[in-house]
């Protein structure tokens, strides 16, 4: 039921080789491989772009004039708007990439924000349990059951009055969309803690005297975290179609505050009726590309993880009977806006005859 | 005891006491997992509201730049907003329980009505995006499970990361503007045209469902007029769970190929086809079953988007209307039926589950 990596092998590892997804990288064949790599090379773009961004863009995001003049409204592309020019007059490139930066800056803080809350809470009430416990269950199910988008709407609403200006826009989608994360990673951490709670290595860390938070941290903690990476990647394409549909709906950010994806989308609705293509195609290819790259990557390691599902050269014949060990039962894709669908949850089937629910 | 009031089962959790089947039927746990839905709801009904309350009363979120404060403060105390909150809290939950959730700002109608006539637009819309999921999503994952890893699966498994990777909306404009705009096969946006609805409302009485509507007057012309409406909002919502079954088909068709009972009936000579469609998928329909429940916050929340994209007026249009007009009353009642309608979804879920399967009843 536990066991991320392979059985010990013969040969040593390097230490870079035990990183996260080094390690899974040198794990893949064939199909999963090709994967796993076209994953990480469409990420590795997409946060390049971002960094990059005021580099390659042509011009600012909020930017509706050169030297030569205002650039004038749905100019079709070409010439010196490559992708043309949005309703608003904004150059349609320049947006696209901009948006990379937003999107990015967005996935990081929600992203740190929940693993921190979610994991804290998820060590706090799987090692202690009890009445806490029992509520912490309830709340987080009953949020986690709940459609994601909603929950960022009336969120955002919250933070910002469901206005939104410069850097608090930015925040205020991030710390949206981070309550709709957080019971994603308490529910997984929970249920490690609780499985590791019983393991003998923390018996035996308790009779030597280590106090709880030791023994939390130290001990439960370090074991806890190897599903991480792969809810990490997850949540991050969930992040960018949660910005984008809160952007689309109105709530996401000002287009003189920043670039955002769902806004120009947005913005795009009336265009489309007149036949006028490029103001949404380019900044919708943009969301499925950064979420298809997270997401071929993050669903690659839920493969990885789950010796079923990995390549059979890998496993061999004898996989016959194990545990289920994939995180996300049925495959990442369950993650959709609407949550990571059954994260630890509707659980297994009787594949392997044994009864694996409590 | 900690797993038995999460919604779903969770397998790892510790505390498995093994009982004999015979204690408790499905009767008990019928009722234990029905009273499990008020706390649900308590919960996320609370939560809404105290969440939306910090914003301020409802009055001047949606009045403030428009009336005086004299007129303002009227209107506030008209509608009891400056009494204590923890009044209105327990005033609110009571009013819930009894049906009645308060009346809009905007627009001055019941929220209880608002529900009713555009719930029904968006019931529709689930229905047609289920089926369209069902008819793809199910066999694709089939197909993909038995020629696991070569390169049908391949690209199947790139199909269904597309549609998940695909925002609704941005699907929805892609096929409005493919469709709708240059082929012109298919209408853009709304749920029928004016003249089907002229004579939709001249029925005795309607049901709202559009479809069964359109088969009532009797018109095939109305009928077609309105499945033709529903073709593109459906794909484009539809498309979204599709990739998510065919996922979920793919992995636990592969799960049961695996198992001994699959190469006896191999063996006896039964063919490929009915070994996949009979022996190994009808054992994966637990856990298809179980996420199905879960599909439902997923193709609610993209009803939201998919209603806005085609102006199909349905709950989710509502929403983002009222949202645009600050009305948090009816935002709050609208937040607060799905939150039901969720909890109930989760309820039928794992009853289903729990009759096909006599494991999960603990």
């Amino acid at each position: 039921m536990t066991a991320l990596e392979s059985p010990p092998s013969v040969h040593k590892h390097t230490w870079w080789s035990r990183l996260p997804v080094v390690h899974q990288l040198r794990q893949s064949v064939g199909l999963q491989r090709g994967m796993l790599v076209a994953g990480l090379i469409i990420t590795a773009v997409f946060v390049l772009t971002a960094i990059v961004a005021p580099v390659l863009a042509p011009y600012g995001f909020s930017q509706l004039r050169d030297a030569d003049g205002a650039f004038g409204a749905q100019q079709p592309p070409g010439g010196s708007h490559l992708l043309g020019t949005t309703v608003g007059g904004y150059d349609v490139l320049s947006r696209v990439i901009w948006g990379a930066q937003t999107a990015l800056f967005v996935i990081i803080v929600a992203v740190v924000l929940s693993i921190f809350a979610g994991v804290l809470l998820g060590l706090v009430s799987g090692y202690f349990g009890g009445w806490l416990d029992r509520i912490l269950v309830v709340v987080s199910d009953a949020v986690y059951a709940f459609p994601s988008l909603l929950l960022a709407i009336v969120m955002s609403i919250v933070i910002s009055g469901g206005k939104s200006n410069l850097i608090g826009g930015v925040l205020a989608a991030a710390i949206s969309i981070t309550v709709v994360f957080i019971p994603q990673y308490f529910r997984v951490i929970r249920a490690e803690t609780v499985r590791i709670k019983a393991e003998a290595y923390v018996e035996s860390a308790r009779v030597l005297g280590a106090g709880s938070a030791r023994i939390m941290f130290r001990h439960v903690f370090r074991n806890a975290t190897r599903t991480l990476p792969l809810i990490f990647t997850l949540n991050a394409s969930e992040a960018i179609l949660t910005l984008a549909g809160l952007g689309f709906l109105g709530f996401g950010i000002e287009p003189t505050a920043a670039a955002e994806w769902g806004y120009d989308l947005n913005k795009a609705v009336s265009d489309v009726t007149s036949g006028i293509w490029w103001t949404s195609l380019f900044p919708g290819l943009a969301i499925v590309l950064a979420v298809l790259g997270m997401t071929l990557v993050g669903e690659s390691l839920n493969d990885l993880a789950d010796p079923r599902l990995r390549g059979r050269r890998a496993v061999g014949q004898a996989a016959g009977i194990v545990a289920q060990t994939s995180v996300v039962p049925g495959g990442t894709l369950v993650a959709g806006p609407g949550g990571l669908g059954g994260l630890e949850g509707p659980a297994t089937h009787p594949t392997d005859g044994l009864e694996d629910r409590p | 005891m900690t797993t038995v009031t999460t919604r779903s089962p969770s397998p790892r959790a510790t505390g498995r006491t093994k009982r004999p089947a015979s204690d408790g039927g499905i009767g008990r746990y019928i009722l234990i997992r029905f009273l499990l839905i008020i706390p649900t709801i308590f919960i996320l009904v609370s939560m809404v509201f105290w969440l939306m309350r910090t914003t301020g009363d409802p009055i001047t979120a949606a009045l403030g730049g428009r009336l005086g404060p004299e007129q303002l403060a009227e209107r506030i105390q008209a509608a009891g907003y400056d009494r204590p909150i923890f009044v209105q809290y327990v005033e609110y939950l009571g009013q819930i329980f009894t049906g009645n959730f308060g009346t809009t700002i905007s627009t001055n109608r019941p929220v209880s009505e608002v529900l009713l006539t555009y719930g029904v637009a968006t019931a529709e819309l689930v229905f047609y995006a289920l089926l369209v999921a069902f008819i793809v999503g199910i066999p694709l994952g089939m197909v993909a499970a038995y020629w696991r890893d070569k390169p049908t699966d391949a690209s199947l498994r790139v199909f269904a990361i597309l549609c998940y990777a695909t925002p609704v909306f941005f699907s929805g404009l892609l096929f409005k503007l493919v469709f709708a705009v240059w082929l012109d096969v298919l209408p853009v946006s709304g749920r029928a045209s004016t003249s089907s609805e002229l004579q939709m409302q001249l029925l005795p009485y309607s049901t709202g469902f559009y479809t069964i509507d359109a088969i009532m007057t009797g018109n095939p012309e109305v009928l077609a007029d309105v499945l033709e409406h529903a073709i593109l909002p459906a794909l484009a919502l539809g498309l979204l769970t599709a990739g998510v079954f065919l996922r979920l088909v793919r992995t636990n068709v592969i799960g049961t190929l695996g198992t001994d009972y699959v190469d006896a009936a191999r063996s006896r000579g039964v063919s490929e086809f009915r070994l996949v469609r009979k022996h190994a998928y009808r054992p994966a329909l637990i856990p298809i079953i179980t996420v199905i429940g879960l599909q439902i916050a997923l193709l609610l929340g993209g009803a939201v988007l998919t209603e806005t994209t085609f102006e199909w007026k349905g709950l989710g249009f509502m929403l983002s209307e009222f949202l645009k007009a600050r009305d948090f009353v009816a935002v709050q009642g609208i937040v607060a039926l799905l939150a039901v309608i969720v909890a109930l979804t989760n309820f039928i879920v794992d009853i289903i589950a729990a009759l096909i399967d006599p494991r999960v009843r603990y």
